[in-house]
């Protein structure tokens, strides 16, 4: 068991099923997501099945199975980006990564999440790359995007 | 008892029951997806609605309960519009496939939908997509004929204690899925399979091997066994109108024949072959202070569950094979040689009230030299349908008799159905190999019916033996806390993983009927008390293959053929 695990355990020794969400969350914000070892661990101290917490868990949008990608994009489905077509782009942004919402790709470079609103309305329909924004996405630009990333952890090599 | 009026007449229900239950009672019919019999009710389906007078909307009857004086409308234009929207709701996401789908002819959705006369699609949309898993060798699942009923998932939960599966995702992606969504294989499911039998759909099934065993009838290279468990002849009949319970061996035995096996062997010959050993086994665990208690092992959703779950008992564990696996080793070994055929060109196939059994079989310790015990497993179900394929009815066919050399069989095999019929059966062995006399009276009411844990104190030349037995695996964990915490006074335990045993394994024919359940029960006890060969030691049968083949019980050759191990298993649970 990792140390983070092992004191976010202890945080919460003498919990019961009601601090299921809280753990999860310290785990998320722990390791960016929830391991299964993670999840097996939680499920051995408040002896509640696995299959009960990942049921739980894929209740909220906010919860993620897989690793983050090195490039972790995120796309707005707020109002005024639904309404700017970002259900379209979600769409193209998974065709081109080869993943759906919620996954990493293969290579580890670049992991997708929905998220409900930025509060960049102005900008929409908008993404944002670990943090940096991009404006008014067209579908056609999001290879462009890609790339841009693509490019630099090439330059900066480490994958 | 209080009066209660539906449909314009008064019916009588007991007072704090469901309506449903009163309604069941009476034998008015009201459609439903999710209730469970004496299980508290969810009312996630609202398929059960029916008018009550003074109340506004539409009342669930399996969530009300009846109260004196109250007035019901069952069936009025308003509820079964209701349930006719329901149903069409649910079909607008659901495959047209019934011409396709293992439930055709048996399936709840379906039949509501033909008994509410739906004729036309309504509602029409886009419909959902899920992954099939056919990951494990015997329960394969097909989301996309689910209906999010949660059946499954409670009976993995409340009645089986497994939990392996669960609803996950929410609104129009809710889902029944594993933990991670992973392989059946690789989760904690046991393969008992008691979530196929409550599924109202297709969307959960065995695995099929009817393929594979009609490939190798055809096969004029192969000669193919076959071996059917003890609790199979009683059940059988059920799907060709038989009366619940009636034994029907005789008459399976003739269609397995014109099926084109060459041989037919009763697997109660080799429970009485696994009782030798496992009587065996106890008593030298008692005399030479082995590990106690000694737990039975011919249960392989039992044996996943504590290679998982309670590795710490896998000590406990008797080593004898399921009476499935010594009858395979037993026919790859004695039989060939006997017959003089190579083990290579025997295709083994076993018909099972279980869908565990397919996974026991794919253990890679069930078998030698790349030989496995058993080729291909089928269930009562497939049974049936292969039956029905070659255009046979069980009820036109003159009985026969099992091949030999396996050919007698004592009733203590055969009680090996039943939940608690393995500890009568050994019972009967051990005393006998204790005391070198025969229990006086046979029958160990103690250890029958359908509670979940049946315990006794035996009193045997003095030595005083306990005994439990637990009917269903979901009584499986108190009873191993128990003992954890210290509780000793027991030496032999035995567990079945469906509750009441094979007679309501996860391979039987769809009905949760526990009426049945009981009548195939006492049908098993009926043959014994009528038996003139009631113990495992007596069956000639048994004593020539010692005599010929094995030695003794617990010798070498039993040791390489009928016993194995166990492994710690890591799953997600
Ligand atoms: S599950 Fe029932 S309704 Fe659905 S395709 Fe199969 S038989 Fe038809
Ligand atoms: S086969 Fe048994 S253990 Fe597996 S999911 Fe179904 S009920 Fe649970
Ligand atoms: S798999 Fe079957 S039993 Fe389980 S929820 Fe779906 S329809 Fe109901
Ligand atoms: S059967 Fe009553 S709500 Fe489903």
């Amino acid at each position: 068991m990792s140390r983070a695990m092992d004191s976010i355990l202890k945080k919460y020794r003498r919990a019961g099923i009601d601090s299921l969400i809280p753990m999860l969350q310290d785990v998320q914000a722990e390791q960016g997501y929830l391991s299964k070892d993670a999840v097996a661990e939680i499920g051995r101290h408040l002896k509640v099945p696995a299959s009960k917490i990942y049921g739980v868990a894929t209740f909220y949008n906010q919860f993620r199975f897989e690793k983050l990608g090195r490039y972790h994009i995120q796309i707005c489905r707020g109002t005024a980006c639904h309404v700017k077509g970002s259900a379209t782009l979600q769409k193209v942004l998974e065709q081109q990564l080869g993943v759906k919402a919620g996954q990493t790709t293969r290579d580890g470079l670049f992991s997708l999440e929905v998220v409900a609103c930025i509060g960049a309305c102005g900008l929409a329909p908008v993404i944002s790359v670990n943090g940096e924004f991009h404006a008014s996405v067209k579908q056609e630009e999001v290879g462009k995007i890609l790339d841009v990333y693509r490019r630099r952890a090439e330059s900066e090599g480490g994958v | 008892m209080i009066t209660i009026e539906v449909n314009g007449r008064p019916i009588a229900a007991k007072k704090g029951e469901m309506l449903i239950a009163a309604l069941d009672r009476a034998g008015i019919k009201v459609p439903t997806l999710c209730y469970m019999k004496d299980r508290f009710p969810t009312g996630a389906c609202r398929m059960c609605v029916v008018e009550i007078e003074g109340q506004k909307g539409l009342i669930p009857s399996c969530a009300y309960p009846v109260a004196e004086g109250m007035k019901v409308q069952t069936h009025s234009p308003r509820a079964v519009n209701a349930r006719k929207t329901i149903v069409e709701l649910l079909l607008a996401d659901h495959p047209d496939d019934c011409l396709y789908c293992v439930r055709n002819g048996n399936c709840d959705l379906q039949k509501m939908a033909e008994d509410l006369g739906l004729r036309r699609r309504r509602y029409a949309g886009e419909k959902s997509v899920w992954k099939m898993d056919l990951s494990s060798p015997a329960i394969e699942r097909d989301p996309d004929k689910c209906i999010l009923c949660g059946k499954c998932v409670r009976t993995c939960e409340e009645v089986q204690g497994v939990s392996a599966i669960s609803f996950a995702g929410r609104g129009c992606r809710t889902f029944i899925g594993t933990a991670f969504n992973e392989g059946m294989n690789i989760s904690s499911c046991v393969y008992c399979g008691q979530c196929i039998k409550v599924c109202p759909t297709g969307a959960l099934r065995e695995r099929s091997s009817i393929k594979e065993v009609w490939g190798a009838l055809n096969d004029p290279e192969m000669t193919v066994v076959v071996q059917h468990a003890p609790s199979v002849s009683v059940t059988v009949g059920d799907a060709f109108g038989v009366k619940p319970g009636v034994d029907m061996a005789g008459a399976m035995t003739t269609a397995l024949r014109r099926l084109g096996f060459d041989y037919v062997f009763d697997t109660s010959f080799s429970a009485d072959l696994t009782i030798m050993e496992e009587a065996s086994e106890l008593v030298q665990r008692i005399k030479t202070g082995g590990k106690l208690p000694m737990m039975t092992s011919c249960s392989p959703g039992w044996i996943k569950y504590v290679e998982q779950n309670y590795p710490e008992f896998m000590g406990n564990l008797s080593t004898c094979k399921s009476p499935q696996q010594m009858m395979g080793a037993v026919i790859k070994s004695y039989f060939a040689e006997k017959m003089g055929l190579s083990p290579k060109k025997i295709f083994s196939v076993s018909i099972m009230p279980c869908t565990a059994k397919k996974f026991e079989a794919t253990r890679s310790e069930m078998g030698t030299r790349s030989i496995p015990d058993i080729d291909a497993v089928l269930t009562t179900r497939e049974f049936i349908r292969m039956i029905r394929m070659s255009g046979l009815d069980l009820n036109d066919l003159e009985p026969d008799t099992a091949d030999t050399p396996f050919g007698e069989r004592s009733t203590a095999g055969k009680l090996f159905g039943a939940s608690g019929g393995v500890m009568e059966a050994a019972v009967r062995t051990a005393h006998y190999l204790l005391t070198g006399r025969e229990l006086k009276v046979m029958a160990l009411e103690a250890v029958r019916g359908m509670k979940d844990r049946k315990e006794a104190q035996l009193e045997i030349n003095g030595m005083k033996i306990g005994i439990a037995v637990v009917n269903g695996l979901g009584g499986a964990k108190p009873l191993l806390d128990e003992i954890r915490a210290g509780r000793d006074d027991l030496h032999f335990i035995e567990v079945m993983t469906c509750p009441g045993g094979c007679i309501n394994g996860g391979g039987q024919p769809i009905d949760m009927n526990m009426d049945a359940v009981k009548a195939r029960m006492a049908a098993l006890y009926q043959l014994d008390a009528k038996a003139r060969l009631r113990t495992s030691h007596s069956n000639p049968s048994i004593m020539r293959i010692y005599k010929e083949f094995l030695g003794d019980p617990l010798g070498p050759v039993s040791h390489r053929l009928l016993h194995t191990k166990y492994m710690e298993r890591k799953v997600l649970n």
